[in-house]
């Protein structure tokens, strides 16, 4: 089946994997800017990485047919620095009309600080200049409710954000709801220990439906699995779930609220 | 889209009996390990966690996940001054 990944940090991937994928059915993919497991010291060191996002990712996934879309951001850890912070966000019009550029993520927060709101809201002011669709991280553990409640508040509180415009991932069984209740669109990361399984996966979709939910890999340098999307197709298979159903989740949904962006054309295959 | 509970258990019971002699065995290593457990409020949640298991209604993982979730604050807003 084809299959859309709407999450997954190819930067901390091998050229390897995009075969992987690509021979696991993946035609497409969304990379949003995220931590690079270290705090980066100025903005230059973020000009060069969405140098990487906007030029030379594209170009790897190019060669194993898969399409790259990517996010924007100075992501919610490094926003403790809020004077770096506000660089880079005043750097990001400089990208934003590069051909893959759909929107502005993954902001949100981390550990749910007065800082990290502060750069969020700053964030939020952006894609909502340029109308750009938002892509949201969710803090982890035992910061996850929390944060997403957060979170909620302030996108809720601001009458210029179109909820259909905004993806809120790493949902789990204690946040989905308030997502989607709420009008957002919601990602489940699949991911070994701290997010979750494509088995629970499963059962959100079982429990949720299919409308305004999409599926994960993350697939970051930490100890994720970049093919967790056939993961889950195959659990819903497994448990009997029509063909139809689980390309909405792994196909469909994601393609309807990317075309929100201006900037996403992607080319189905014949 | 319901399976029938025989399918659940077909595919899913050894799947859990492997995850219950996990649990259990980590609880013989914390045994076995020097200091008291009881001591740490980690420890405290685990078993809280295990109690949860034993209810009836539906939404067990979504209780479980608020067990291990620090608490929302409706007036954060306030606090941070924005």
């Amino acid at each position: 089946m084809q299959y859309f990944d709407p999450h997954i940090h190819m930067v901390s991937r091998t050229t390897d994997d995009y075969e992987t994928l690509a021979r696991m059915g993946c035609v497409g993919m969304s990379e949003p800017a995220f931590w690079a497991g270290f705090d980066r010291g100025s903005v230059e060191s973020f000009r060069d990485y969405f140098r990487q996002l906007t030029d030379f990712e594209p170009k790897r996934a190019k060669q194993f047919g898969i399409q790259h879309f990517t996010w924007l951001c100075i992501n919610a850890k490094e926003a403790e620095n809020v004077e770096l912070s506000r660089e880079v966000i005043a750097m990001i019009p400089e990208f934003i009309d590069k051909p893959n550029v759909i929107g502005i993520g993954e902001i949100g927060l981390n550990k749910n600080t007065r800082n990290e709101v502060t750069i969020f809201k700053e964030h939020v002011d952006l894609a909502v200049q340029y109308d750009l669709p938002i892509l949201i991280h969710t803090p982890h553990l035992e910061d996850k409710y929390q944060g997403t409640r957060m979170i909620l508040d302030v996108l809720c509180s601001d009458s210029r954000v179109k909820r259909d415009m905004v993806l809120v991932d790493h949902v789990e069984e204690h946040t989905i709801g308030l997502v989607l209740e709420a009008g957002f669109w919601a990602g489940m990361t699949m991911y070994p220990v701290s997010k979750c399984t494509p088995e629970r996966a499963a059962d959100m979709i079982e429990k949720y439906g299919t409308e305004r939910l999409m599926a994960n890999s993350a697939g970051d340098w930490g100890p994720s699995k970049p093919t967790a999307v056939p993961d889950l197709i195959m659990v819903m298979r497994k448990r009997g779930h029509s063909e139809a159903t689980i390309r909405k989740i792994v196909y469909d949904n994601p393609l309807t609220f990317f075309a929100k962006s201006r900037n996403f054309k992607f080319t189905p295959r014949e | 889209m319901a399976r029938n509970v025989r399918d659940v258990l077909d595919q899913e019971y050894l799947v859990a009996r492997a995850k219950i002699l996990e649990l259990a065995a980590i609880l013989d290593r914390l045994d076995r390990a020097n200091g008291e457990a009881a001591e740490d409020p980690r420890y405290g949640l685990l078993r809280q966690g295990m109690e949860l298991l034993q209810q009836k209604e539906d939404g067990r993982a979504e209780r479980v996940q608020l067990l291990f979730s620090r608490p929302y604050q409706a007036t954060w807003r306030d606090e941070f001054g924005v």
